[in-house]
This record gives C-alpha cells, structure tokens and sequence, in this order.
C-alpha cells in the first residue's frame, strides 16, 4: 500500500532522513520509533509532502506520489500533528468540516458524519460549538483525530498524536484507538518515541537512529531478536512489560492447562496479551481468569502458576511466528 | 473661563454650517486615505510575508515616507497633483501605509506554524489558507495596524486645509493666523474627538471574539466606504469660478468676510496656504485668489488685480519711519530717504519683487538698477560722518528697499550705512527702532494702524477707504506716542487684493471687485 525507496532528506549538511525504505500493508499500523531527532516526523512529512525528499520515491497504491497534486494527494490522507494544529478561530464542527468543505461536500452530509465520529469518540456533541481553547488537551487530540478521519482517508499519518496528554490519559486512549471501528481498516503510520506507545499500538515497528532505520519488525521480532546492542539498549527498560505485552494469548494458548473451575463469569479475548491478562488478576481479585479464544469458541478457566508456566514454555520455544 | 466657553459654544453655534462641512470632509478625507491605503497596504504585508526577502526594503520604504513631515509631503504633492482632495489623500494614504503593512506582516507571520502546517495537510490550497486562516488569525494585528494609521490620519488631515482640501484644520489654522482661539479650537475639539471615537470603535472591533469578528471584519470595509463619501457631500456649489483664499483671509474683516457683507460676493472657495495659491491660479486651479498686491508671483504668473471699488482692504502705503533722535543726528537724512517718493508704482514695485523672487537676482542689484533707470543712483562718497543704521523686515520687497536707501545715503551724504535686514516681523523691527537700535525701516500705513497702533474698529473702518487720512492719522500717532516720523510714502501699496488670471479676467470682462461680483452672482 505504502512504500518508500531509499529515502533521503538532508538540510544543508544534516542528514535528516538517510536512505531509508520501508513497506506498509494495507490496514496495517505501522510505528517509527526513534529518540528525538532521528528523522521521524521528516520521514512522516515526506509521505504527504509537507516535505520534499532530497532522493527516492514514495508510492502509495502503486502510484509515485511526487507525480501527483499535493492540495488533491493531501485530502486524500488524515494528518494528526503533535499539538493537534486546530484552528483556533474555528469551532469544534468548523475544524472538523475543514477537509469536507475542501471536499465541497454537502452540509447535511458533513453534519451526520461528524456528529457520528463525535459519538465514537466519545464527545458529547455539546462541544460542537465550543472553541478549541475551551476543550481539554485530550478532547482537542480527539477532535484533532476527529478532523483526520471525517473524510475517511483509507491512509493515516499521526505525529506523536498522544505526546502531549499524561500518563493516565494516554493509557486510556490507547485502548480507545485500538477498539475504535474506524480505524481498523485504514492503513496507518504513527511516529512516537515512546517504546509502550509503540508496542501498545502498532503492528509493526520501525526503529530510526541519526535518520537510519536501525531494525523493523513486529513487536516480538524485535524484542527477542533484537539486531544489535542499539535496539536491546533502547528497548532494555521496559523489557518485561514490553516481553508480555508482546505475547498474546493465543500465542500460549496450545500450552493453557484449563482447571475448568469457572468461579465468574467475566471473559477475556484470547487476543489481548500477557500484561492485560496479568493486569486482570490484579484488578479483579479473582484467582482465576476466563479466556475464550475468538476462532474456537473455546474457554479455558485459568490460575496464574498456569498462566505463567505456559508464558515460559512459550519462550524457549527457539522461532517466535 | 466661563466667557470663553459661552463665546466658543457661540461661534461653533453660528458657525456650524462650516463645522458640520469641515466635519464631514474631515472624515470623508481620513477614510478614504485610509480604504486606498487598506487597499494597498494589505496586499504588500501579505506579499512580504510570502517574500520575506523583500520585507526589509518596503518596510523601511514606507517607514521612510512616514518620517518626512506632513507639510513637506503635502509640498512634493503639489507639483504631480496640484491642490485639492487628491494630493491631500495621496499624503494621508503614504502616512497610514507603514502601520497597516508592518501589522499584515507582523500579523501573518506571526500565525502559529503548526496551525499553518495543518492546513496545508489538510490539503489546503495557498488562496485558503490565507483566506481561512491566516488572514483570520491575523485580524487582531491587522486591525490594530488600521487603528493607529486612522488616528494618525484624523491627526494629518487637519493640514489638508493647506492645499484646499478642507478639513477641520480650515478652523485650526484660520484661528491660528488670526489669533482668534474659539476659532482654532472649534477645529481642534472636534478633530481630537474624532481621534478619540475612532479609536475606541476600533479597538471595540478589535477586542471582539472569534465568533463576532467576521462580522466585524465585514462591516468595516462598508462603514468606512460610508464614511469615506462623506467627502462628497459638501460639494454642492452653484457658479462656475472658484476661489482660493488663506485662512488668514478667510476671517478677516478686511478680507472674505469683508467681500461677503460690502460686496456680496458669494464664490466657491476653497481654503489654502499662500505658498501655492498663485501657481495654482496660473495652472486654473483656482480662478480668484488672495494677494498681496506688489507680490511678484502676479507678475511670474501673469494675474491681474481687481480694483477694490468698494474699498474694503485698507491701504497699505510703505513709506520710511525714522526715530525724531536719527533725524536730529543726521540732518541730512530726511531729505536723502525722500529722493525715493513717488518713484515706485505697484506695477512697479512688482516687477521688483519679481526679479528678486522668482528670478533669484540679488537685491542690491536690484536696487541699483532701479535707481540708475530713474538717475538716482552715484557712487558711494565713503564719507566718514556717522553711520545710518537700516533696518528691514524678513522679506524680498524690503530688502530691495533697504538697499535702495543705502545706496542714496552713501552717494548723497558723507554718512557710512550699516543693515540690520532680516528683523523678522513687524513687532521685531519696531521695538529695535523704538530702543534706538536701528534708525529706521520701511513700513506700511496698514501695518502702523492695525498691528502697531491696534486703533480701535470704529476708527479702522472710518479710515479705511482713504490712504490720505490713514497715512495721517499713523503719521500723528506715530509722533505723539513713539517720537517716531512717518516720511513721504514712496507710492506703492502693498495691500491685500483679489486676483485673477488676466486672460480670463479679460475675457470676462472683469475689472473690479463688483465686475466679479455681478458675475459671480448672475451665473
Ligand atoms: N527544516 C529543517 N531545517 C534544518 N534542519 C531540520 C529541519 N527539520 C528537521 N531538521 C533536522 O533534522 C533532524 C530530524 O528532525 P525530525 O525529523 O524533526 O526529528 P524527530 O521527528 O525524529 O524528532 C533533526 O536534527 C532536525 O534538527
Ligand atoms: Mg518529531
């Protein structure tokens, strides 16, 4: 869907962006990872070209971008910036209909489609007339997020979309993100420097350093085979929670010895991973937890020693795929 | 203090016709400066934000034509576009031109580039992004930029007065020549008001928020196009001749006043300063002006006087006041300073003032050559008996005057001279001559009844038609109360007049103030 070509941007002798290629299938999330400065939002900025590259291509479905109108290319992908860029003398609908008047798309349209995306976002469309500076930080990247997807762009760009929320707000618009309908089928690169952030949300990652990409892969790939010292450092902190935050249930499920107690009836997906299944013991004081995977309709009823005794089975397995 | 306000409240009261006109062409002339200059200001701040290459040359460009002063500016203007509204706006425009370019570019630049970054992700093209947002966001900037050049307009309006554009300042500097307060603050209040409430509107606008100030934005392009035709609405005037007078002569007895109630004369007329009144006759601007009757203008640019049947303008016959003291210590001196009288004509004396103020040739020359065409003039004795000391006034006229008499009392005595020319007014030369500082100077019978004696209303106007009573009754109050003699005049009179073009006096058949009037009057 998305490829880019031995890409390079260089600001005078800076090289900002260096060689770098990538591919992004359709419907697939895709993280550039990096420390400040690594080239990330000009890798980002290329795609849409807000920024023009020094050498390489791009091409989107096949067709070299630098061959297109950039005003008709740009409406044809949602652009979430770092601090939200709402205009501040538009209203919430205002800022949201930006791209479908550009569009020229009927009134009544662009209405029924907002206050849809605001019901999913979860904004009380009393907002709609409110200005950006009476919104909270989480409700402008909301409707900052809002103004990307209203044209329903199959392709997505984020720049550190959560960067400028706490701890406690970014956690909970992750599990947001992740469940919002919208957003599973569109084709999606977000730059971060936040490892969690990362491994929370994307399907692959892209580790850049000094305008490199240092290693890509999924999540697992790159915790347990790490390319060089670089990636094992970067990623050191966190190992632990990244290590179970990388492994979904399924992924153990052949080891899960059901004790076939089931002491309550709450269930959780075989699709969520290790740290939420952990988190789960943790908040729910059950001593045990149900976990039905999707594709069997199977249930297996399971006690933490079980759980942890697969999760290592698991990891001496030699091939993670 | 309380009389001064009653007669102010009065004056504005009788006069508020004109107050009302000068008003309203004191707005018209703000706001339509001020829309020509939005007109061109806007586009050049958006391009120098576009091309901040260029930013410095017409940034310091128009900061440069706001540090040349507003009579200056109004000068250079008159040669490209004469007198009137039009070089007036021209020079309002080029003063509000810095603030709302500087604010445009300030503005715009300043929008926040993630804001701008947005847009153009969004896929904006560069015409909406300035139309959307960055115009918008701007608006605040820009709009304070309008209100400074506003005020800064209402403030230079007030010289427009001075090439016939009208305005408030006909008042303010009317008032000012003829020291009559209520008159200069009937032009003053009003034109600091009108500072004061644009300024506060504006900064209303300005303050609105975001969801107001689209209409604001609109409103204000009407509003000042309403304004701006203010201008127009007073220029209903029946006849086909227009007038040019000072200020000065505007409220004088013994000038428009004089021609409204003696003669009945009823002309459009416009206000201007002396400088540029006579080109402007010569280049049928104006078709009537004020004069001085001996100026050499009337002669550069071919303009007739009209006589003064009626005798409403007092005479003004120049003859040499010499202090009682010089005439005992130089006997001789009297005489000398008589050789001069009945010698120069007002055709005359014109010509003069001609060649020393439009040819530039040096008044001794000047005064030489008069005196050899009438054999007057020998070479100097350089007699030793004392020295003769010559004032004069700070113009061309009395120059040539004074060295007309240095000339005749070294070739005709054995005193030596000395000049004291350029004593600036009539009060400096005066007081030098009664402090025994000088031992004469040329003045004129009008100037020693009005400005030295300050006689009374009732005697002015007995006096007034006749040069023979009014040269003697100076010359006796001169006598009783300075010790100072009136000599023989010399024959000119360097009065105020009305003049015209002389072709067009000729093909009206206009000779007199009262030709004019009939003429005027029947068209
Ligand atoms: N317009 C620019 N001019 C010069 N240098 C730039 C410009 N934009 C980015 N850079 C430099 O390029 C490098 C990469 O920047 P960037 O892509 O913004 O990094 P990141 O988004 O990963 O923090 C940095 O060293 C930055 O200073
Ligand atoms: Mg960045």
């Amino acid at each position: 869907m998305i490829k880019a070509d031995n890409l390079s941007k260089h600001f005078g002798a800076i090289k900002a962006v260096d060689k770098v290629s990538f591919e992004v299938t359709e419907g697939e999330t895709m993280v550039l990872l990096g420390t400040s400065g690594c080239g990330k939002t000009t890798t980002l900025k290329m795609l849409n070209r807000l920024i023009e590259p020094t050498s390489g291509t791009i091409s989107i479905n096949g067709r070299d971008v630098a061959s297109r109108q950039p005003e008709e290319l740009r409406r044809g992908i949602g652009y979430v910036l770092q601090n939200n860029g709402l205009f501040p003398h538009y209203t919430v609908a205002q800022n949201i209909a930006v791209v479908p008047n550009l569009l020229k798309w009927d009134r009544a349209k662009t209405q029924k489609r907002t206050t849809e995306l605001m019901e999913k976002l979860h904004l009380s469309v009393q907002y709609l007339n409110a200005y950006p500076n009476e919104l909270s930080g989480g409700q402008q990247q909301r409707v900052g997020l809002a103004r990307a997807l209203v044209a329903d762009a199959p392709v997505l760009l984020m720049d550190e979309p959560f960067g400028a929320l706490d701890n406690v707000t970014r956690t909970k618009i992750h599990a947001e993100f992740k469940a919002l309908d919208e957003l599973k089928r569109k084709t999606i690169i977000m730059v971060t420097h936040d490892v969690q952030e990362a491994f929370a949300l994307g399907d692959r990652i892209v580790i850049m350093d000094k305008g490199r990409i240092v290693q890509q892969g999924t999540p697992q790939e790159l915790l347990f085979t790490p390319a060089n010292d670089f990636v094992k450092d970067f990623l050191k902190e966190q190992h632990l929670q990244l290590e179970l935050r990388s492994v979904k249930l399924t992924d153990i499920w052949p080891g899960l010895t059901d004790t076939g107690r089931k002491t309550h009836t709450d269930l959780l997906s075989a699709d969520e991973n290790m740290w939420t299944a952990l988190e789960g013991f943790k908040f729910t004081q059950h001593d045990n937890i149900n976990i039905i995977n999707q594709h069997t309709r199977e249930i297996k009823s399971v006690g933490f020693e079980a759980l942890m005794s697969a999760y290592y089975q698991y990891k001496k397995q030699p091939h993670h795929e | 203090m309380n009389e001064q306000q009653q007669s102010l409240l009065d004056f504005m009261r009788q006069q508020s016709d004109k107050l009302l006109s000068q008003t309203l062409e004191h707005i018209g002339l703000t706001f339509i400066s001020l829309l020509l200059a939005v007109m061109i200001g806007l586009p050049l701040g958006i391009l120098i934000a576009r091309k901040k290459q260029l930013s410095g040359s017409v940034l310091g460009f128009a900061g440069v034509l706001q540090t040349i002063p507003s009579i200056a500016l109004l000068g250079f203007m008159i040669p490209l576009l004469g007198i009137g509204p039009k070089p007036a706006i021209v020079a309002l425009l080029l003063y509000a031109l810095l603030p709302i370019i500087r604010n445009t570019y300030t503005g715009i630049t300043g929008v926040d580039v993630s804001i701008k970054e947005a847009a153009v992700a969004m896929g904006m093209s560069k015409w909406q992004i300035l139309k959307q947002v960055e115009l918008p966001l701007a608006m605040p900037v820009i709009l304070a930029g309008i209100r400074t050049a506003t005020v800064i307009n209402v403030g230079v309006a007030t010289l427009a007065s001075y090439i016939a554009a009208g305005g408030l300042g006909e008042f303010i500097f009317g008032g000012i020549s003829l020291n009559n307060t209520n008159m200069i603050l009937a032009g003053a209040i009003p034109a600091a008001l009108l500072a004061i409430v644009f300024d506060f509107l504006l900064s209303l606008i300005q303050k609105m928020n975001f969801r107001k100030v689209r209409l604001g934005v609109y409103a204000l392009p009407v509003i000042t196009l309403l304004l701006a035709s203010f201008y127009f609405i007073p220029s209903a005037y029946g006849g086909k001749l227009t007038a040019g007078f000072t200020p000065e002569f505007m409220g004088r007895q013994d000038g428009n006043l004089g021609l409204r109630d003696r003669y009945g004369l009823k002309i459009h007329t416009i206000v201007i300063s002396d400088a540029v009144m006579y080109k402007a006759a010569y280049e049928k601007e104006l078709d009537v002006i004020s004069g001085y009757s001996t100026d050499g203008r009337l002669k550069a640019y071919d303009l007739v006087v009209l006589d003064d049947d009626k005798h409403i303008f007092p005479p003004y016959y120049a003859a040499p006041i010499v202090s009682e003291v010089a005439l005992k210590k130089f006997p001789e001196l009297e005489r000398t300073l008589n050789m001069l009288s009945g010698t120069i004509t007002d055709s005359i004396m014109t010509e003069l003032n001609y060649r020393t103020d439009y040819l530039h040739q040096s008044p001794e020359r000047v005064a030489k050559e008069f005196l050899e065409s009438k054999n007057l003039y020998k070479p100097a004795r350089n007699g030793k008996a004392g020295i003769v000391r010559i004032g004069s006034k700070i113009f061309g006229e009395q120059y040539i005057l004074a060295n007309m008499y240095a000339m005749l009392i070294r070739g005709y005595t054995n005193y030596d001279v000395s000049t004291k020319t350029g004593l600036g007014g009539t009060k400096i030369c005066f007081d030098a001559l009664t402090n025994n500082q000088i031992d004469f100077y040329p003045e004129y019978t009008g100037t020693g009844l009005l400005a030295i004696l300050q006689a009374q209303p009732q005697t002015v106007n007995k006096l007034m038609s006749d040069k023979e009573r009014t040269y003697n009754f100076v010359k006796a109050e001169f006598n009783k109360r300075y010790n100072i003699k009136w000599l023989t005049p010399i024959g000119f009179n360097n009065a105020y007049a009305l003049m015209m073009r002389r072709k067009q006096a000729q093909e009206l058949n206009v000779r007199t103030i009262s030709e004019l009037k009939n003429h005027t009057n029947t068209n």
